[in-house]
């Protein structure tokens, strides 16, 4: 017992060796982020921020809230549309197998095979013509894409085991697919849901080339361009820089905690990140 | 939600086939009531396919066949000029070396990414305190978005205040200009591209070795042999399926990486790290001139390129749903 208690330990420490390597650049993320302008160029670096100092999150506060702000309403908006466009069509797909039916789903999964430069010079071009771009609701149009064919894969998946027979208890009792649909399937899919907004919002939270060719130098940019534009200034304020990397990160840190079961999920069911 | 972490058994992809026929009987006649309701349901998707996937797509492959400059681009009014955009971009000097970019970083990006979260798999798939949630841990660099892993390897490589200078100089090997020098750019870039693929292919290939019965290894062990071969004679040829479309997908997802040499090199210096991918944008956005037409060109080189393998992938994975 006691010997082979031994060896998960030493695994345990294997773990977290092995943990803590991968997630070295977290770290380092974060001691940049505290460290002060004068200890910035120090050689060899500080592993520790031995002398923190808040002012990093300060620039932040002071410079990046708009793109925060920007960057929950396209998040936030992402996820609207996403839902609404694919709980049905999952539902359609696994539920009611229309003809042609295999043929769309087809065309979902070539759909998220298309890269994403691809995507925006094909939107640049067609905002330019409609006078759409820099608007934020154009962005979330676009950013939606990212989003779409994934959660229509994800809805018909878990649609396909709700049990038919509560479908037919809806149908006898004279409910209508779509009274079936919004009373009976969609509160049964609410890990579908969640799975499915956890990665709407978290895609278009992160999303760098659609956001950097559609509203680059607009009023309402995204967070994403506000940590570029700070690289890009040759802005050698790693802190502030680092710092903004930190706030930007939370959405995922946050998902990780709370929602990790249904990323795992969305994970394997043949998830995937541009 | 559970049911969808089992690969490839239950792989859960949208019934393309029509199968699952023992399901619900009763429903295979289709009503046409229920096939109203059905396309009903499909309309938004449907109309939302055409117009925000197959138009864009279709405004790029007009992009390639047409001489534009940003006035025209403005009007609308180029001259067809059919394949020269693609004439020109086979002729420039840059096509080869991009392309050589292209394989390279791809191939190296999904052997290192593989082999990896092959063996953290394997590791985190024994019973040990804490696996769980350590192997939780391993998602974050998926889950950053990819400016932040870029800014944060870019700060680390830096060649005067990177850290990484500073750990290779205390053990007495000399600095190197990651970003800065032509021959270690790439290099600099695939680094970083795979700490960020690592964890997906982890959680693809742990959910699959899940899938294995334990027994097997049971009475392989019976029959005395070691971890080794194990390894060898059961998980990887059970594992076969799945690392499959792992790599399948990865290859697909490799051939687009586009932030982070974006947000890390530009693609330079002198366009040592230059794949498809940026150098599309790079014609398309990068220059003061920009050069739609030969940018929507490359562009739809990796498009072909992407659904070539993809079309492989959905082909194995069919295989694999029926099997």
């Amino acid at each position: 017992m006691s010997r082979s208690g031994k060896r998960t330990w030493g695994k345990t420490a294997i773990g977290l060796l092995l943990t803590g390597t991968m997630l070295f650049p977290v770290y380092w993320m974060l001691n940049v982020s505290f460290t002060r302008d004068q200890d910035m160029r120090k050689s060899p670096p500080d592993l520790f921020p031995a002398h923190a100092t808040l002012a990093g999150y300060r620039t932040v506060l002071d410079e990046q809230l708009p793109y925060l702000g920007t960057s929950l309403a396209i998040g936030l908006g992402t996820v609207v549309l996403t839902v609404a466009l694919s709980a049905p069509a999952g539902y359609a797909l696994a539920k009611l197998r229309p003809r042609g039916g295999g043929l769309l789903g087809f065309l979902l999964l070539a759909a998220q095979m298309i890269p994403g430069i691809i995507m925006a010079m094909g939107f640049y071009a067609i905002y330019l013509q409609l006078g759409l771009l820099q608007s934020v609701p154009g962005l979330i149009v676009a950013d939606s894409t990212l989003a779409v064919p994934f959660a229509v894969l994800i809805f018909t998946a878990f649609m396909s085991g709700i049990p038919g027979e509560l479908l037919q208890a809806a149908q006898m009792d004279g409910a209508g697919p779509l009274r079936t649909f919004r009373s009976v399937v969609l509160p049964m899919s609410r890990n579908a849901v969640v799975t499915v907004s956890l990665f709407a919002f978290l895609w278009s939270w992160s999303d760098f080339v659609l956001a950097g060719t559609l509203v680059n130098g607009g009023a309402h940019e995204p967070i994403t361009l506000g940590i570029y534009h700070y690289i890009g200034n040759n802005n050698q304020e790693w802190n502030a820089i680092m710092a903004t990397a930190v706030v930007a990160s939370l959405p995922a840190a946050v998902i990780l905690v709370l929602a990790q079961r249904y990323v795992a999920a969305g994970v394997t069911a043949g998830a995937v990140k541009d | 939600m559970t049911h969808t972490t089992q690969v490839p058994h239950r792989r859960p992809v949208p019934d393309r086939s029509g199968a699952a026929p023992a399901a619900q009987p009763p429903a295979r006649r289709r009503p046409a009531s229920q096939q109203w309701a059905a396309w009903a349901f499909l309309t938004p998707v449907t109309l939302y396919l055409v117009l925000f996937y197959a138009y864009p797509l279709y405004r790029n492959l007009d992009l390639s066949l047409r001489h534009y400059t940003v006035r025209s681009f403005v009007q609308g009014d180029a001259p067809f000029t059919g394949l020269q955009n693609y004439r020109t971009v086979f002729d420039d000097p840059t096509f080869a070396p991009a392309l050589l970019h292209t394989v390279v970083f791809t191939a190296v990006c999904l052997a290192f990414q593989y082999a990896i979260g092959l063996a953290l798999a394997v590791f985190f798939n024994q019973h040990f305190r804490l696996s769980a949630t350590l192997r939780a841990l391993f998602l974050v660099p998926w889950l950053l978005p990819l400016i932040v892993s870029a800014s944060t390897w870019s700060w680390m490589l830096n060649s005067e205040s990177g850290v990484v200078n500073a750990a290779l100089h205390a053990v007495g090997i000399d600095p190197v200009n990651w970003l800065t020098s032509p021959s270690w750019s790439l290099t600099s870039v695939i680094i970083a591209n795979i700490w960020i693929g690592v964890p997906f292919n982890l959680v693809v290939l742990h959910s699959g070795l899940q899938s294995i019965p334990h027994s097997l290894y049971e009475a392989a062990a019976l029959d005395g042999a070691n971890a080794w071969q194990r390894f060898w004679r059961i998980t990887f040829p059970l594992l076969r399926p799945v690392s499959a479309i792992t790599l399948l997908l990865g290859l697909v997802y490799t051939l687009k990486v586009f932030d982070i040499i974006w947000i890390m090199t530009k693609g330079g210096p002198a366009e040592s790290s230059t794949t498809f991918a940026t150098w599309s944008y790079q014609l398309g956005f990068g220059n003061l001139l920009p050069a739609f037409g030969p940018g929507a060109a490359v562009g739809n080189l990796l498009v072909v390129a992407a659904l070539v393998f993809g079309l492989v992938y959905v082909r194995v994975q069919r295989k694999q749903a029926l099997s």
